[in-house]
């Protein structure tokens, strides 16, 4: 068995639960101690530290990754970037200190309800995502059956969210850029859904543990299903909005797009919950398509999930440091007329190697 | 979708100045525009009557803060055309130099502009960096980056500093060299192509028709250039030729200033190479100026300025009249705007190059 964080976790809750009774005991409370030991309560206590770890360790990835595109953008920009701290690893914390004091404003007009809770949500089911994604077969919060498939699920909500937030907003530019965020995202979803369905018929499981488990044995399905990657690698940048499909808050014309009237530390949590979804994006990818947390025995799988996911983000980045954005027919050109068949043949080629066994599948 | 009426302006991020853009838009397709400028009207012809003639070159300087040099330049030309007199010839070689240098650095500014307009940072950064050299050159000749204050009525301020000849050569070589950097990074890309082909055309016979002046007009394949056509300065010992695009897109627009950039870092290598070494570099002028006008007019970095001065004897101007060509060049909005898509507005007004000081004056 390998120690995972559910068994961190537990011994921290054995721990808690020693200095309670501990505590308990000097009060003269005796009656609860067998209550605070009893396995569900235990079990219970568990999840909750497991979920604030998870939560923890993917905050920090994703501050991490900020902090790295703005280093590495700042250097293929031919300047110096964040400067705060040891490399300038504490200028996000700084940057969330300081949308933190921002003045809340909500707009004149706007519908309050709809308002709060589309970027409630949006947020929370960022995280969600983000969490719910499992970093190696040690760090994850759940292994369950249908891992891609709940993961895209979450995926598919905040579109949704973006459309309302919106509309919400009583705001020309945020309707007008919820509006292409719905289209751009709902035109994207489908090539994607089909690159996933691709690789979970050939891998023949849902989970994540089980999809590296499977690459790991059969090779990494970028080889075989290259087609598939870069349809899905294409999508993927259009599904967490950034350059150059970054057209729902393209600032040149609509000011900053859906988020025009978000402001102070929601518009920070908003931004924050975009990175979120950009690196769940990318989990997915090293998950379908290079091999997980698969890698040589001599490093712990997580070092390796983390290394693909950060070569991948930088690709990421490069890619929005060169180019200029796009236009909206494009983009819709490209979701339906390019990627949208490529992801077929991608299946269909996939269908035909599973029905002639090629590559051991 | 019913029809609306955005704002694009006066706070917006493609509105380089301060101007609005109407655009009345089908879902996302222009129907009407209409351009509203005055915001930053100073009544600049009329406080120009209250001062002396030399207090007016600082003045003109704050016309464009991006080509402060051709607009002294300009309006010292009116002057001297007002009082008779011939400038020094080395005066009359530095001031080509800083023209040309002006011209270089007014285009990067703009490179600068369009490429935050397009979605690219990069292009941004690149931009000012080159042009930051520029603003050094400026700083060692004469104390200031932005407002010069230059030129004189009969020469110009001061003697060249030390050394300033050769950074100058030297910077001409390093823009030289970069352009391939800016290139690559634009006219190279794919995306970029697609976005400005075939956006914001114009016929020439349009263009002339509309007062199209400068770099728009020669993108729209028409070689006119105040610099050939009526020589000022000694342009008409140099040996150039000026650029011409014949697409009367942004695309051409673009390449037109890019290729521009080339002509003028070889037109300064052509005057540091053949200009006198030493000589007078300004002739002294009466404070009272004759009864009668003076009109000048040169090549801007953003087209064809004139400026008309009217003497009345005494030492303020009865009148001082500018033509500035991004006035011209404002109006044409609705024309080139209407039945493009809102995300090619950026492109198209953003290529014609709108400077608001020098329009509103």
């Amino acid at each position: 068995m390998v120690y995972t964080v559910y068994d961190f976790s537990h011994d921290i809750a054995e721990i808690l639960v020693a200095i309670i009774n501990w505590v308990n005991n000097g009060l003269g409370w005796h009656g609860w101690a067998d209550w605070w030991a009893s396995f569900n309560t235990m079990h219970i206590l568990s999840l909750l530290i497991q979920t604030i770890v998870i939560f923890a360790v993917s905050f920090m990835l994703c501050l991490t990754m900020i902090w790295m595109e703005r280093k590495v953008l700042g250097r293929m920009m031919d300047r110096r970037a964040t400067q705060v701290g040891p490399l300038g690893y504490l200028c996000n914390f700084a940057d969330g200190l300081k949308t933190f004091g921002k003045q809340i404003i909500i707009p004149q007009g706007v519908d309050d309800m709809v308002y709060t809770w589309s970027t409630a949500l949006l947020i929370g089911i960022s995280v969600l995502c983000a969490g719910a994604v499992p970093i190696s077969d040690q760090i994850f919060l759940l292994n369950y059956d249908v891992g891609v498939l709940f993961i895209f699920g979450l995926f598919c909500l905040p579109p949704l969210m973006i459309l309302i937030a919106g509309w919400a907003g009583n705001c020309k530019y945020s309707v007008m850029g919820g509006l292409r965020a719905a289209t751009q995202m709902i035109s994207y979803e489908i090539p994607m859904l089909l690159c996933i369905v691709a690789v979970v018929l050939a891998a023949g499981t849902w989970t994540f543990v089980g999809l590296t488990e499977f690459q790991a044995e059969h090779g990494w399905f970028i080889l075989p299903m290259f087609i598939g990657f870069i349809t899905f690698f294409v999508a993927a940048i259009a599904e967490s909005e950034r350059t150059p499909f970054d057209l729902p808050e393209a600032e040149a014309e609509l000011v900053e797009g859906w988020q025009t009237e978000i402001g102070g530390m929601r518009w920070g949590l908003v931004m924050l919950g975009d990175y979120f979804r950009g690196y769940v994006t990318i989990a997915m990818m090293v998950y379908l398509f290079l091999g997980g947390f698969a890698g040589p025995d001599i490093l712990p799988g997580f070092v390796w999930y983390l290394a693909k996911v950060f070569i991948i983000w930088f690709i990421y980045i490069w890619i929005r440091a060169s180019l200029v954005r796009v236009t909206t027919d494009i983009i819709i050109n490209l979701g339906w007329r390019r990627l949208f068949p490529l992801s077929i043949i991608n299946l269909i080629f996939v269908i035909a190697a599973k029905y002639w066994g090629w590559f051991g599948w | 979708m019913a029809e609306m009426w955005v704002n694009m302006g006066p706070q917006h991020p493609f509105n380089h100045g301060l101007w609005t853009l109407k655009v009345k838009l089908d879902g996302e397709v222009v129907t009407d525009a209409d351009p509203i400028i005055g915001y930053l009207h100073r009544g600049w012809e009329k406080e120009c009557e209250a001062r002396l003639y030399p207090q007016i070159i600082p003045m003109a300087d704050r016309l464009c803060y991006c080509s402060s040099m051709s607009w002294s330049h300009l309006y010292v030309m009116g002057v001297e055309d007002l009082y008779g007199i011939e400038v020094p010839e080395r005066a009359m070689w530095i001031r080509t130099i800083t023209d040309e240098i002006n011209r270089i650095s007014s285009h990067f500014m703009w490179l600068a502009a369009v490429g935050t307009d397009l979605g690219n940072f990069t292009i941004f950064l690149y931009g000012l960096r080159e042009r930051e050299i520029a603003m050094d050159l400026f700083v060692q000749l004469c104390g200031q980056r932005l407002t010069t204050n230059y030129p004189r009525i009969g020469g110009v301020r001061n003697e060249l500093p030390p050394n300033f000849l050769d950074a100058c050569v030297r910077f001409a070589d390093h823009v030289d060299f970069r352009m391939k950097e800016h290139e690559s990074l634009s006219v190279q890309s794919k995306i970029f192509q697609e976005r400005t082909i075939g956006v914001g055309k114009i016929s020439a016979e349009e263009a002339i028709n509309m007062g199209f002046s400068g770099p728009n007009l020669r993108a729209c394949g028409i070689p006119w250039d105040i610099r050939k056509k009526d020589p000022y300065e000694i342009y008409e010992e140099l040996d150039f030729e000026a650029a011409v695009d014949n697409g009367g897109d942004a695309w051409s627009r673009w390449m037109v200033r890019l290729e521009e950039i080339k002509t003028s870092c070889d037109l300064i290598r052509q005057c540091v190479e053949r200009m006198p070494k030493s000589g007078p570099i300004r002739v002294k002028v009466p404070r009272k100026a004759p009864v009668g006008t003076g009109m000048a007019r040169i090549e801007d970095p953003r087209g064809e300025s004139m400026a008309y001065v009217v003497g009345d004897g005494t030492e303020r101007p009865y009148r001082v009249s500018i033509r500035s060509p991004n006035f011209v060049n404002t109006s044409l909005a609705k024309r080139l705007c209407m039945g493009y898509k809102i995300a090619d507005i950026p492109a198209i007004m953003g290529t014609i190059d709108i400077c608001i000081g020098e329009t509103d004056r």
